[in-house]
């Protein structure tokens, strides 16, 4: 019973509806930005843009293309995040959406370190900073709606439903033109799979996608930290073992004139 | 230091005069202090130059990263004292365990500094998260500076004359060390674990599941050398007598920790294929060879000649040689060999390092005070007010 989005490269035009729905959603300021040679804008996901498109130069062929991509928070099946957060703030939902919960959260920003994709953001200019992030429009969705990007999305680029569905239906589009699409749905396998699924002409690097292994980031953290209960025990008996026998041997063989002292000083 | 021993020396002296050692410091405590004020009325943006690319800095990698493991001396000081019961280590116990926690109390500081939403630290202890490595690393700091502060109490105890209060620590000294090593292993490895959970920007130089492990093993060998390191220090400051015996027996143990670890290291590397990435000529194959060399094998080499041991300034900076090399591995976790997000850049502001820097000298001033009116001197059996000459 999760959901996903299907993202299609080849049906996106860069029309940026998605941004501006995003924006209007959820109440995010617009920002200040200098033209950097590219009608990519703005140049980075921040606190007050949760989605853009990136805009992807690519020659083939001798021919110049643009190949668009939209970013925002994948909503990985098994977040970085949410086991990177030491209060819980950030937590995978059983609908796919990963949220965040202001009432926890501290600002740590470990969330922004483990991120694989890159994606939380924080309020660098707030005295009261929180992190931002792409919600998956959870609010919309738990009142039936989609979310306010693919709602916008006037190509059909953006497809909203169950993941496994959507799975299946790029797969059917890459059968129906193999010559149209690379062999891959970014998102089904990175990083133990994501929400988010991507189709693209190119290879997804070409797009500035990070090429990712299909295990999930948390596995290594997750072996060690259920290492940790019997780590303390043993750390604990090794040490009242160790102090035990050294006590003992000295006191078969004369009792250390330091410690002496140290009872009579506390006597006086 | 020298400065350090003068100051100490005009401060005796005069009585009442500043001198310039203690007033450079003085003001950059002051310094650090008003930037963290500046930091609360205005952000983090405001004083530093991270960014969404470069979510962690100077602070994380120098504050809690280095902060942490240069406090390892408390643990494996106290380990050998109680634990393994080498009374001959007994005088740099308490200075040890002082500059632990020190450490810690500045590790907390800085973290204050640079959590967005400082005032709810104390999340930490009601929403639990026991999946994420800094909930592990944050109940080891809150719980093991309790214990470090139980561990140097009997010392204020003694200066006030507090009896009762002498007695009921003593009688749990014991289970207290053992809870400091056991919290100090836990938190050592766990700032290990924070790192595996980037193993997708975290150099495959120094990303190995066994991180926590490698932690640990650094923070074991850090431990003696910091001993040496500030006791070295702590006796030309403060003009305590201490034998080269102590010292030299500690430096004598370090090869054989720093042997594991590189021993672990290589073979790590080996193990995962990946021994070819530190002989291609990238900066952090450059850099694994700094740490390595300079951190690992000198110090090595050096600490097992006993001439040198038995030579102050030698072995004085032997050990130096072991926190540098620390330091130089845990920023690289920490930072240099984590990739930020494509398109930022980070270079500490200046207001970063006065935090950094400030948290410091508030340590070196309360080390001076301590030094100055509590019984950290231990001469001939018993501890002394160091404020003698």
């Amino acid at each position: 019973m999760s959901k996903g989005v299907l993202y299609d490269a080849n049906k996106c035009i860069g029309c940026r509806a998605c941004q501006v729905a995003c924006k209007q959603w959820n109440e995010l300021p617009a920002e200040d930005t200098v033209n950097s040679g590219s009608l990519e804008n703005p140049p980075q996901l921040s606190a007050h843009t949760f989605t853009k498109i990136h805009f992807s130069e690519v020659e083939e062929d001798g021919d110049f293309h643009w190949i668009f991509a939209k970013r925002q928070c994948m909503h990985c099946e098994d977040p970085a995040c949410a086991a990177a957060c030491l209060v819980g703030a950030l937590q995978k939902t059983e609908f796919g959406a990963v949220v965040y919960d202001d009432n926890k959260c501290i600002g740590c920003r470990y969330c922004m370190m483990a991120c694989p994709f890159g994606i939380p953001t924080f309020e660098w200019d707030k005295r009261l900073p929180w992190i931002r992030k792409c919600t998956f429009c959870a609010d919309r969705q738990s009142a039936g709606l989609e979310p306010a990007c693919v709602t916008a999305c006037p190509t059909g680029a953006l497809k909203f439903g169950e993941r496994d569905e959507l799975i299946a239906e790029a797969r059917e589009r890459i059968a129906a033109h193999p010559d149209q699409y690379v062999d891959h749905i970014y998102g089904e396998k990175e990083v133990g799979g994501t929400s988010w699924l991507y189709l693209s002409p190119v290879p997804f690097e070409k797009l500035g996608f990070p090429t990712l292994s299909e295990h999930a980031v948390t596995i290594n953290p997750g072996r060690a930290m259920s290492a940790v209960p019997v780590a303390l025990i043993a750390v604990a008996a090794l040490m009242s073992g160790t102090y035990w026998i050294i006590k003992r041997r000295n006191k078969m063989g004369e009792v250390p004139v330091e410690e002496q002292e140290e009872k009579e000083e506390v006597k006086r | 230091m020298t400065t350090l021993r003068s100051a100490f020396g005009e401060m005796k002296v005069a009585g009442r005069s500043f001198p310039v050692g203690t007033s450079i410091v003085v003001a950059l405590a002051v310094l650090g202090l008003g930037v963290m004020i500046y930091r609360y009325l205005n952000g983090l943006g405001a004083i530093s130059n991270l960014s969404d690319g470069r979510a962690w800095g100077l602070w994380i990698s120098f504050d809690l990263y280095c902060g942490v493991a240069l406090a390892a001396g408390g643990f494996t000081l106290a380990g050998a004292v109680y634990i393994f019961q080498r009374k001959k280590y007994y005088p740099v116990v308490r200075s040890a365990v002082l500059t632990a926690f020190l450490g810690y109390t500045l590790v907390i500081l800085a973290l204050l500094v640079d959590l967005g939403q400082p005032w709810y630290i104390w999340h930490a202890i009601i929403y639990w998260n026991p999946h994420s490595p800094l909930f592990e690393v944050a109940l080891c700091v809150m719980t093991y500076t309790v214990v470090l502060a139980l561990e140097f109490s009997p010392v204020v105890f003694e200066r006030l004359n507090w009896r009762v209060p002498l007695r009921l620590i003593r009688a749990i000294q014991i289970p207290l060390v053992i809870a400091g090593i056991v919290l100090s292993t836990l938190h050592q490895s766990s700032l290990g674990t924070m790192a595996i959970m980037m193993p997708e920007t975290l150099s495959p130089i120094w990303y190995t599941p066994i991180l926590p492990l490698m932690f640990l093993i650094t923070a074991i060998a850090v431990g003696p050398a910091m001993a040496i390191f500030e006791s070295t220090l702590s006796s030309r400051a403060f003009g305590h007598k201490l034998s080269q015996d102590v010292l030299s027996g500690l430096g004598k143990v370090i090869p054989y920790i720093l042997g594991a670890y590189l021993l672990v290291k290589i073979v790590d590397l080996v193990a995962a294929g990946e021994f070819g990435l530190v002989l291609s000529a990238t900066p952090l194959a450059a850099l694994w060879w700094v740490e390595v060399i300079v951190g690992v094998i000198l110090p090595i080499i050096l600490l097992s000649i006993p001439k040198i041991r038995q030579d102050k300034v030698k072995l004085f900076l032997s050990a130096l040689l072991v926190v540098i090399g620390l330091i130089i591995n845990r920023f690289a976790v920490s930072w240099l060999a984590l990739a930020g997000r494509p398109g930022y850049t980070y270079t500490p502001h200046w207001m970063e390092f006065a935090v950094s820097v400030g948290l410091v000298a508030w340590a070196i001033i309360i080390l001076m005070i301590a030094n100055r009116y509590l019984p950290m001197h231990y001469h001939e059996g018993k501890w002394e007010v160091g404020d003698k000459s």
